[in-house]
């Protein structure tokens, strides 16, 4: 009875600890495994070494797909935190009407992906869509048709993505604004430092850690990014906006091949591990610091 | 202080509060055309579901449909009423409340209760597991989609709802667990050794004394659970097919397989209804959303 009281913490985190520890890094190990063997419809468990990271590094449609995911995460980081920063600062002015515009900018991010795709597959659609708004308006040579142009199409997906999601950026840094001190900006203030300088010289940098989080959010969403693709130009034209999480899931279930697509997946995990252990790493150096 | 400096003070103050109202006005025109450049897709959709396909080929993407046109909304939820080849949302719909009620009350319960035995009854290695479910929600789900497959297979759950709420629930865990603790953290242990030292057992004081004063972050849980389940399509369109599949994934089947004929007005609809859910709770306790998203966002 008294070993049940001094273990009931324990045993109530026990199953899901269990189910964590099996369902998540269980499987992401059995995956590992598996893409050291030649399976191909059924898992096959013989160790075939490394031979599908270089089959996968060999494929055209592979490097496709990492070059759109690299485009893609950059241009969507540099828009997002871009449109984020602006906002924030001039959402934190003490303006009017505040709530109501904050809710504007943010409610793209309650619809899914599929809606979000679905919405500015018509929007970009070239027949029907905003080239035909602008021809009708008179410019008449006006053509947006990155939609249906191989090496364009991925471009749809950063202005679909930014659309979704750069509204959530805008609420992390002006959390992080509210934050700073109104006093250091007082004292900035007396000592003549103008209102840009102020944020350039002074707000910005110390928002640092709100930087972190925003990226690797960022990098996170950009590696995870299947949905957005799929509803919008589903890897199309062709394979010219393939994404490595698309490819995967090709590999796995419609081609049979999930050693290739274990070796995709697991160069995926591998990179959200390099940005995110690190950043889990100074997150919680600074919980213990500040203990 | 003279007549004249009086003067040029009052110039001063007056040529400053100009400056400051045409900066006002310059802040609200960025502000307005960042708001437009939000709305607009929304109203697009909105004006398109209710055109009928020949207003779409005369208008544009902004023109008004001559009347409220309902057709396509009908279309959208129930279908065109032959048998082979249908795609309507109506089925799908329920598909997904039916996985959302179950996925959300188990993933909030559990991780409240996982939340407060790692705060509240420190054991050892207890910040190492609070690590594991911490990692959890970073990782890339390609790298477990395979495996689940098949264990979902094995335990007879495969393309079923039942399959669905489990996958969700696992996966849900690690972020409900990471908002109850960070909550519970922020509470003195105080009240719980007082509680103790009186005799109070562990369930107890879970529900007599935590439960109360939790309203905040399990709203706050809820709709994060609600919002990631509802939306969700990888899950969906992999282990689901057919009848069985939920709405964000009939959707997409909807926009892609329309026949011959592209129905954007149909189209429209369709994701409009696919969308409202979640975007009614935003609108009702937007507060609680984005206080659920910068809480996932800036973990530890």
């Amino acid at each position: 009875m008294y070993w049940l009281k001094r273990n009931l913490p324990r045993l109530v985190i026990a199953p899901s600890f269990g189910v964590i520890a099996w369902f998540v890094y269980g499987f992401i190990f059995w995956t590992i495994y598996i893409s050291f063997t030649n399976s191909k419809l059924l898992p096959k468990y013989e160790f075939w070494g490394i031979d599908q990271y270089f089959r996968l590094w060999s494929m055209p449609r592979w490097h496709v797909a990492v070059e759109n995911l690299f485009i893609f995460t950059i241009l969507f980081i540099i828009l997002c935190v871009f449109i984020g920063i602006v906002l924030a600062i001039l959402l934190d002015q003490k303006i009017r009407a505040e709530g109501f515009l904050r809710t504007i900018y943010l409610y793209p991010m309650a619809l899914s992906f599929i809606v979000t795709g679905t919405a500015w597959r018509w929007i970009l659609n070239p027949s029907l869509g905003i080239e035909k708004f602008a021809q009708d308006i008179g410019f008449e040579t006006f053509t947006f048709d990155w939609l249906v142009t191989p090496g364009m199409s991925i471009y749809t997906i950063v202005i679909a993505g930014v659309w979704q999601s750069s509204g959530f950026i805008m609420a992390i840094f002006l959390a992080g604004l509210r934050s700073v001190d109104d006093e250091i900006i007082k004292a900035a203030k007396i000592d003549g430092a103008g209102i840009v300088s102020v944020y350039t010289k002074i707000i910005l940098p110390m928002m640092r850690p709100v930087f972190m989080s925003a990226i690797v959010i960022l990098v996170h969403l950009a590696i995870k990014s299947y949905d957005l693709v799929i509803a919008l130009t589903a890897g199309g034209p062709g394979i010219s906006s393939d994404m490595p999480a698309v490819f995967m899931t090709q590999m796995a279930f419609h081609r049979s091949e999930i050693g290739l697509a274990s070796a995709s997946a697991i160069m995926m995990f591998l990179t959200v591990s390099a940005i995110v252990v690190p950043y889990l790493y100074s997150e919680l150096k600074r919980e213990d610091d500040r203990k | 202080m003279t007549e004249n400096n009086i003067q040029t003070y009052k110039e001063l103050e007056k040529s400053s509060n100009t400056k400051k109202f045409i900066y006002r006005w310059i802040l609200f025109i960025i502000l307005g055309i960042f708001a437009l450049y939000y709305i607009t897709p929304l109203y697009v959709m909105i004006v398109t579901s209710f055109k009928t396909m020949e207003e779409i080929r005369q208008g544009n993407l902004f023109s008004l449909p001559g009347s409220l046109n309902l057709t396509s909304w009908d279309v959208a939820w129930n279908g065109q009423g032959f048998s082979a080849g249908d795609v309507y949302l109506k089925t799908y719909f329920w598909n997904s409340v039916k996985l959302v009620v179950p996925a959300v009350i188990i993933s909030t319960i559990l991780g409240a209760i996982n939340g407060y035995a790692l705060t509240k009854w420190r054991f050892k290695w207890d910040s190492y597991i609070f690590l594991l479910f911490l990692f959890g929600t970073f990782i890339p789900y390609q790298a477990i989609l395979l495996p689940m497959s098949r264990t979902l297979g094995f335990m007879g759950i495969s393309n079923s709802i039942y399959g669905l709420i489990l996958v969700h629930v696992v996966y849900g865990l690690c972020f409900t667990t990471l908002f109850c603790r960070n909550y519970y953290i922020s509470i003195s242990d105080e009240i719980v050794k007082a509680a103790r030292i009186d005799g109070a057992g562990f369930f107890k004081i879970f529900f007599k004394i935590m439960l109360p004063i939790s309203a905040p972050i399990l709203v706050v849980t809820i709709i994060w659970q609600f919002t990631m389940i509802w939306n969700d399509f990888l899950f969906g369109a992999t282990f689901t097919f057919g009848e069985e599949a939920p709405i964000q994934v009939a959707l997409n089947n909807m926009v892609l397989t329309s026949s011959s004929v592209k129905r954007y007005n149909v189209d429209m609809a369709a994701a409009i209804i696919a969308g409202f859910p979640t975007l009614i709770v935003y609108v009702l306790a937007g507060k609680y959303f984005i206080r659920g998203l910068t809480a996932g966002s800036v973990k530890g």
